[in-house]
């Protein structure tokens, strides 16, 4: 078999296995990334919440948060682990096609 | 790393922006002037690579979430120019579709971790495996070290622009504006929890890639056939 159909297929089992992202932290209790708290965070962490980031962070409503489809936040693990396969093969599917699209642009123009 | 809308000022934001157009155009030169049609779905793959590799949150125990970024390897195969694309357009991806960094700091995100990871990993594996053979267990290691201290790189990056908010935006009253940790915090912590654990994490997927396409892809590695 070529390296190239290998690699896809590695790429295939790390989306399947992406889970252990999300239930690694879980299990260890492990919470937010350093400097990637939420504002309630934040208002726990340092007694308020910024003014600047108050307003800045809500600038953008991503369509799946986290990984995750709005409103999932309390569902079961095995629900979020759905999403969160998802969200990964999503989301490669589109960085593969802008992949695509920008080589085809950058090697379109001289020919 | 991903840096969230709201704990850069606006300056700073605008400042990465301006820092990353001439490092973008100049990749998509560069990449346009040496790009193998055969090589574009290996840059798809590295994308896609970056892309899933940072959704591998790895725990320190009671305390904050990592992850690699897996850039060096794909600046190993591609060189570096071409790995400033493929993870600028995973970390765009992650913050326009999954709110993972913010778009107010793709600029700083992806001077970290599309320019200052690749470039610096690169650059340290070319030397430390300066003349090895493809197949030595050299390039094994250099490619560990380079991961490691790439990744460091990128997270003391971030964690110095993090710190410098609070001397730029303050209120009246000495409230931060943005990132409310200074110096003395962000980076310390930044380094520390990478230097620790999550550089470690970086380097062993860096390196049993490429002991893997040792044994199975050799002429991947080989020299002169980067992007």
């Amino acid at each position: 078999m070529k390296i190239i159909s290998k690699l896809w297929i590695f790429i295939g089992a790390l989306i399947v296995l992406s889970p252990l992202g999300l239930f690694l932290p879980e299990h260890f209790k492990a919470g937010s990334a350093w400097g990637e708290w939420g504002v309630d965070e934040m208002q726990q962490l340092v007694g308020y919440i910024p003014k600047g980031l108050e307003k800045l962070s809500s600038f953008w409503s991503a369509p799946l948060p986290d990984y995750a489809f709005k409103g999932w936040e309390e569902k079961p693990f095995v629900s979020l682990s759905f999403a969160y396969i998802f969200s990964a093969a999503i989301g490669i599917l589109i960085c593969v096609a802008a992949v695509f699209i920008i080589a085809r642009l950058l090697t379109k123009k001289d020919k | 790393m991903h840096i969230p809308d709201g704990y850069l000022g606006p300056a700073t934001c605008g400042f990465f922006y301006l820092i990353m157009l001439p490092i973008w155009t100049t990749a998509s030169r560069i990449v346009k002037a040496t790009l193998n049609a055969r090589q574009v779905p290996l840059l798809a793959i590295g994308a896609a690579f970056s892309f899933v590799i940072m959704m591998f949150n790895v725990p320190i125990p009671g305390g904050t979430t990592g992850h690699a970024v897996g850039g060096v390897l794909v600046a190993i195969l591609l060189g570096p120019w071409a790995a400033c694309i493929a993870i600028t357009v995973a970390l765009v991806i992650q913050a326009l579709l999954f709110g993972d960094g913010g778009i107010t700091a793709i600029g700083a995100n992806c001077f970290n971790m599309a320019f200052a990871l690749p470039f610096t990993g690169y650059y340290i594996y070319r030397a430390l495996s300066y003349k090895a053979p493809v197949g030595s267990n050299r390039r094994v290691i250099a490619a560990g070290i380079a991961g490691y201290i790439a990744l460091n790189i990128a997270a003391g990056l971030s964690g110095f622009v993090f710190g410098i908010q609070p001397l730029l935006y303050k209120t009246a009253s000495g409230q931060a504006l943005y990132c409310p940790y200074g110096l003395n915090v962000a980076l310390p912590a930044m380094l520390g929890e990478h230097l620790l654990v999550f550089g470690w994490v970086e380097a062993i997927v860096t390196a049993l890639v490429i002991k893997y396409l040792q044994k199975h892809a050799p002429e991947l590695l080989a020299e002169g056939r980067k992007l």
